[in-house]
């Protein structure tokens, strides 16, 4: 038996930590305790510890040939090179014990319905703006506030379907939410595909753990989405997913979810409205679609509606949507709640429209727009993420404890020319899983998206998308800076 | 099934058996140059044999002068040829992997491999490489995929549109190797039944893996009278005008079954005339009206159903 050397976790904690708090910073390690293992994961360290030396290469390599082989890639073109290129896969779970799993739940569960009820309010009366919580500019004049939509209230008032809600955890019941996605979340294909690839090459893991199922997450998506049937539907409804095309970067996973849930994948050229409904192009002519699970952004829909340069859309599509003719998931405008600027009040709209107190907390935020925020994150800047409002994808960020000097004075000067484009939070001491690396294993930066499904009812599956920043010290999980993928396991009772 | 559906399935089957198609025209060519006995030396061939796949204009404004490795980068390799064997094999992989939902794990593995072992292939030195391993390694994939098709694929209409489009591009590759053969290749009308014309005969038969099946069926002499026999009337012959068609119109008839009266059928209807013209011929009857107009006749027909099909289900209807 050869043990693979546990790279010190201080070592690892490295400067970011060093930095922030003289060298003391602890970042809490989901595996160990000190010495100790912590419960959840005491199998798996008999695992590691018993397992041959040249057996993780081995296994490595045969999970890459399998990505390959399925086709599991995520396509980035236009920047030469291989365009189909894999999203690194750690081999090495992370996992949740069933009472920690149940309180994320309720609270994942919690934000989704303020975040719906917050889209039914502001589409219609804006009662939390009449109310003064939240300030009117912040959603009318907000990009992602579809004007075309207002006092349209789709299908039992749902309109965002499918909520990814962006966790991390900073100590044993610490939870911060970093964002919502309410447009459409991607990533659940890798949910799904790590958790095959991992019962494929250890069925022996998966006896000796019991560990809650995840492929239940497709029957339920389909099911969703019937269930929020337009009014015009009188027969089980036909759904269908929108995708850009198979250039997109998501494209397997469009296609992938289309196979599971049985239904058609269909791009704009595909549809088309003739009279009150939408109709798809088959090859026994036209056949009506009732609900479109679309994966392109609102300008994309409707070129007579939003950018009339879209070919990525149907032309009339809006109408129909407002007619009750066809359900749109997520609704247009749903990108109004995800927004950075309006993600420091989802707490209050769990209070608000809930009358319960959030049971998972925001990520102290500091909106630059505000005097008192602006002077306290400009003094502070070595030691704060900023980010833009619109950002994604861990671009256009600043992360104060690992720039350099120059960076900082440079970001400083963007800040300067549009302050209300930014918002800042404290650097979060990240949870660390153990991960295998080059040397061995080490801990490495882990956050967590899971996937919140709203119908009429919701529904979240035991499991989500754990990123791991696979460079030491780096607090970015973002697939396109070097990030990569895990299992996540929720252990049942 | 979603038109572009049913198209990218029609367009799988085409770019397969054309770039098995690309893979035999090779070895054709390969063949034919070992012959010493042509008067103007192998650029003659090859330029014939480049003219039946519709590609010496490209050729000639790329590479200019003929050589065996300039033949071999631009019928295997090149991606400006639309119909070399990379193109082909990666049109085919594209359209796979547009329509992933409509293609089992099986289907898709074997396209994707082939696609993945055509980039190693690339990667090394051409001059590791010969004529032989790269038809064999075209062919085999290609029945490779075939094979996962047939024992994995529901037979839905999916099925029936990629078997469509073998059916249709095969008959079309026959048609015109044949032509070249007759129209092209021999240089002079007085070597027609010399041993030259014979040779070439064998050549295109073993190019169609069909020499041993030719004896077999008609044994001893190769004269131009059975062969074309074999490759446009012969019903058991696999790559025959007449089996290619057959397929094809077994093929539109599913489709129109399954659809029923409400879809339009033209291409069936078509198909069906063809083939019952097809019946109605013997090979005299072929040479005494000319070899090479009936196959332009034919190859025209071909052109015809494809169009046929596309109107009938590749619109959607609107």
């Amino acid at each position: 038996m050869v043990r693979f050397p546990i790279i010190d976790e201080h070592q690892a904690s490295l400067r970011a930590g060093a930095v922030l708090n003289g060298g003391k910073m602890k970042y809490y390690n989901e595996m160990f305790e000190g010495e100790r293992v912590r419960d959840p994961y005491a199998r798996l360290n008999d695992w590691i510890e018993t397992m041959p030396d040249d057996f993780r290469q081995m296994k490595q390599a045969e999970a890459e040939a399998l990505f390959r082989r399925i086709g599991i890639t995520f396509a980035v073109y236009g920047e030469g090179g291989d365009p189909d290129r894999l999203i690194p896969f750690d081999m090495m779970p992370r996992v949740f014990e069933q009472a920690e799993w149940r309180r994320l739940e309720r609270g994942v569960k919690q934000r989704a319905r303020a975040l719906n009820a917050f889209l039914r309010d502001v589409y219609g009366r804006g009662e939390i703006i009449r109310a003064g919580r939240i300030p009117a500019r912040l959603v009318y004049r907000n990009d992602a506030y579809e004007k075309a939509v207002v006092g349209v209230v789709p299908p039992r008032g749902v309109y965002s379907h499918i909520i990814g809600i962006d966790l991390v955890r900073t100590g044993k019941d610490e939870f911060f939410v970093l964002e919502d996605n309410c447009r459409t979340p991607s990533g659940v294909s890798y949910m799904l595909e790590n958790r095959e690839i991992m019962m494929r090459m250890f069925p022996q893991l998966f006896r000796k753990n019991r560990i809650e199922p995840v492929d239940q997450y497709p029957a339920l998506l389909r099911r969703t989405l019937e269930s929020v049937a337009p009014p015009k539907c009188n027969d089980r409804p036909t759904c269908v997913i929108l995708t850009p095309g198979h250039y997109n970067s998501a494209y397997y996973e469009h296609s992938f979810l289309a196979n599971l849930m049985g239904v058609e994948l269909v791009e704009g050229a595909d549809l088309f409205v003739d009279g009150e409904f939408v109709y798809m192009r088959t090859t026994q002519g036209p056949k009506r679609v009732d609900v479109i699970y679309r994966r392109i952004d609102d300008p994309f829909l409707d070129p007579l509606c939003f950018r009339p340069d879209s070919m990525l859309g149907v032309p009339g599509l809006l109408d129909v949507y407002r007619s009750g003719g066809v359900s749109i998931c997520s609704a247009p405008g749903a990108g109004v709640a995800d927004d950075k600027a309006i993600y420091t009040f989802v707490p209050e709209m769990v209070r608000f429209y809930l009358g319960e107190e959030p049971l998972l907390q925001n990520v102290q935020t500091w909106t630059l727009w505000k005097e008192d925020d602006y002077k306290h994150v400009m003094a502070n800047l070595p030691d704060l993420v900023v980010k833009e409002v619109h950002g994604s994808g861990g671009y256009g960020m600043l992360v104060g404890p690992r720039a350099t000097t120059e960076e900082i004075e440079l970001f400083r000067k963007k800040i300067e020319a549009n302050p209300s484009n930014y918002i800042a939070q404290p650097t979060l001491s990240l949870s660390t899983c153990p991960t295998f690396v080059e040397e061995g294993i080490a801990p490495r930066h882990v956050d967590l998206r899971p996937f919140c499904l709203c119908g009429d009812r919701i529904e979240l599956v035991p499991g989500g998308l754990t990123r791991v920043a696979l460079r030491e010290g780096s607090l970015v999980v973002n697939s396109s800076q070097g990030g990569g993928v895990k299992d996540t396991w929720v252990l049942s009772e | 099934m979603l038109s572009r559906t049913a198209s990218n399935l029609f367009w799988m089957g085409r770019h397969l058996e054309r770039a098995e198609t690309a893979a035999r025209l090779l070895d054709v060519g390969q063949r034919i140059t070992l012959l010493p006995n042509t008067e103007a030396g192998y650029q003659n061939e090859w330029n014939s044999l480049l003219q039946a796949s519709g590609t010496s204009g490209v050729f000639a404004e790329k590479y200019g002068e003929v050589t065996q490795e300039k033949i071999e980068e631009f019928v295997f390799f090149d991606r400006d040829n639309p119909s070399s064997v990379a193109s082909c094999i990666e049109k085919a992989r594209e359209s796979g992997r547009i329509v992933r939902t409509a293609l089992t794990s099986e289907v898709w593995d074997a396209l994707n491999v082939a696609y993945q072992e055509l980039r190693k292939i690339e990667r090394k030195s051409r001059s590791k490489l010969d004529t032989a391993s790269l038809t064999e390694f075209t062919t085999g994939h290609t029945a490779t995929v075939r094979g996962a098709i047939n024992s994995t694929q529901l037979r839905n209409d999916g099925w029936h549109f990629m078997h469509l489009g073998y059916g249709l591009e095969r008959a079309d590759a026959t048609a015109r190797l044949l032509d070249v053969k007759y129209f092209v290749l021999l240089p002079r009308i007085e070597f027609v039944g010399s041993g030259l014309d014979s040779y070439q005969w064998q050549v295109i038969l073993r190019a169609l893996s069909a020499h041993r099946a030719y004896h077999w069926a008609y044994g001893g002499d190769v004269s131009a009278g059975r062969v074309a026999d074999f490759l446009i009337l012969n019903g058991e012959s696999p790559r025959s005008l007449i089996t290619s068609l057959y397929e094809a119109v077994w093929h539109l008839e599913g489709i129109a079954r399954r659809y029923g009266e409400a879809v339009p059928a033209a291409a069936r209807d078509k198909a069906r005339e063809v083939l019952a013209a097809l019946q109605g011929r013997d090979i005299d009857m072929i040479f005494d009206e000319g070899l090479h107009e009936f196959l332009s006749w034919f190859i025209g027909e071909i052109g015809a159903i494809s169009m046929l099909v596309h109107e009938d289900y590749l619109l959607g209807g609107s």
